[in-house]
């Protein structure tokens, strides 16, 4: 999960430019394209009515969520998502940095903090209900309850892992303990950290959906559950597909921020690598 | 000599603390409905919850719930791990698959499983087929894409002198291409075992076959905290007990690598 996709990208010369440009446009689009044109062929083909043409859904897409309902339904969605997440960073790494610094402190709670982690997070959608009963800090808090585990633990390790030579050199030189966190103990434990945010990412994204599954008369969830209910296929699929958009949207946005975040880390690999 | 005591003396701290810790935990919660800081209907006393606990262990209709979670979770992880295997493998070790597939992979994997989950239901109605889509769909992709990884980090000299000293296609398969993406497929089939069973369990609670997630959404709608927090705490130890016997297989199938031996050595 946390290798790194730059790995893959395979170089190749020859050719002009032009049709590198275009090879590459064809590898990225090409297989896409193809299932797009088999969906749509079996599609028309067969009888089951759960499986409506590419351009149905597409035609459903553009009805159902583009107006109002982006309003009413996608963007408290979003809210709460974006909210939950940030919580939970904020929460994750000031909590784990203070568990990561202090050995009694992390030996203290480290089975119980195990495990919380290994509580599935939607069982604690239940209990957050009969906590604070079905409002929209509810939603926000279920996803903190559950995206906060893998960003608090990451972190406890990227700090403890922190070079000890480098720990003992800072406290020699009288680095200030402000300082020290800022310079060395947070860039340190920086790509654990990020690898914990981008498990918490795909498990705040669950947990936004199912909440509104559960308990919600808004919000993306709860649409889609809505459409399936009353039969409305290619509405659903609509649904899946926005859901599915939101997912890489996520995963594209932390991508660029990793890629900010950890550039020197990922140019100290490259270099012991080559 | 003096080194080895040491250490044990510090493992026997450590041990004892998280002891202390989890009593603590325990304690606090106990404390909080009898001060009535939350009202004991919506938090339960510690008692009364693990009262429940030791009653539902006797109980066979409990443990055939349990049994029914576990199996979905089996059956998802094997059919997961087979797929991502075979198509891992091979695209992994071809450059145009492993190009052409890119986008969609990427496209594909953030796409959160639970969204599947009407469409699972259209499909197959309330039923374990239902749940096993959602389960395979996400635990495919944690296996398939460390595969693709493993396959493709195979060092270059290895493979160049494997291939100068005349190795056969299976026999680099085997010696070369199979211990390379091993500790790779072993993190991926961790992390599939874990989301596995967190979407076996969510499934039940969502769709309604029956589990321990159809248990737990069952006492919520009937309003029994007890039961619920009591379903909680068996899901939390399961969660525990996948995650002890996946990080002990990665141990002994990895037990010749370094990252392994380092750690013992250290």
């Amino acid at each position: 999960m946390t290798t790194q996709t730059s790995s893959i990208t395979t170089t190749r010369r020859g050719g002009g430019a032009g049709g590198r440009i275009l090879a590459s446009f064809l590898y990225a689009l090409g297989l896409p394209f193809l299932l797009l044109v088999v969906w749509a062929v079996a599609a028309t083909r067969s009888t089951n009515r759960f499986f409506p043409e590419p351009l149905t859904i597409f035609d459903a897409f553009t009805e159902t969520w583009i107006g109002p309902a982006f309003v009413e339904d996608v963007l408290p969605s979003l809210y709460r998502l974006g909210l939950g997440i940030g919580a939970s960073i904020v929460i994750g790494v000031a909590l784990g940095t203070v568990i990561g610094l202090l050995q009694w402190l992390r030996e203290l709670l480290e089975p119980l903090l195990e495990f919380f982690r290994a509580i599935p997070p939607p069982v604690l959608i239940p209990v957050v209900m009969l906590l604070l009963g079905i409002t929209d800090t509810m939603k926000v808090v279920v996803i903190i309850s559950g995206a906060v585990w893998p960003i608090l633990l990451n972190t406890i390790e990227g700090v403890r892992a922190t070079d000890s030579v480098m720990t003992e050199t800072a406290r020699s030189f009288q680095v200030t303990w402000w300082e020290r966190l800022r310079f060395l103990v947070l860039p340190a434990a920086s790509p654990r950290i990020m690898a914990g945010v981008r498990q918490g990412l795909s498990v705040a994204l669950i947990l936004m959906v199912i909440s509104e599954m559960f308990a919600s008369s808004s919000g993306l969830g709860y649409r889609i559950a809505y459409f399936q209910r009353n039969y409305q296929v290619a509405e659903m699929w609509s649904g899946v597909l926005l859901l599915g958009l939101v997912g890489v949207f996520l995963a594209l946005v932390f991508g660029l921020v990793e890629r900010r975040v950890l550039r020197w880390y990922h140019g100290l690999r490259e270099v012991s690598r080559a | 000599m003096r080194v080895s005591s040491t250490r044990r003396l510090r493992t026997l701290r450590k041990g004892l603390l998280g002891v202390v810790g989890l009593a603590g935990f325990l304690v606090v919660w106990q404390l909080i409905p009898t001060f009535d800081l939350i009202n004991p209907q919506y938090l339960p006393y510690v008692t009364d919850v693990a009262a429940r606990l030791a009653e539902e262990s006797r109980d066979l209709a409990f443990w055939r719930r349990l049994g029914a979670t576990m199996t979905s979770w089996g059956i998802g992880l094997a059919v997961a791990t087979f797929a991502a295997l075979v198509l891992g493998t091979i695209v992994g070790l071809v450059p145009v698959l492993r190009r052409a597939t890119h986008t969609t992979v990427e496209f594909l994997r953030p796409i959160p499983s639970v969204a599947l989950i009407p469409l699972a239901v259209l499909m197959f109605g309330i039923q374990r087929e239902a749940a096993l889509v959602i389960i395979i769909y996400a635990s495919f992709w944690q296996v398939f894409v460390q595969v693709i990884y493993g396959v493709a980090d195979v060092d270059s000299v290895a493979r160049d002198t494997a291939r100068s000293f005349g190795l056969t296609h299976r026999e680099r398969l085997s010696h070369l291409v199979l211990p390379t993406a091993l500790p790779y497929v072993m993190t991926g089939l961790r992390l599939a075992a874990a989301v596995a069973l967190i979407l076996a369990i969510t499934a039940e609670m969502v769709i309604g076959n029956p589990g321990l997630g159809s248990l737990i959404e069952l006492s919520r709608s009937a309003g029994d905290s007890v039961g619920l927090y009591a379903f909680v705490v068996v899901t939390g130890l399961l969660g525990l007990l996948v995650n002890l016997v996946f990080r002990f297989i990665e141990r002994r199938s990895l037990s010749w690598h370094q990252s392994i031996r380092g750690e013992e050595a250290r």
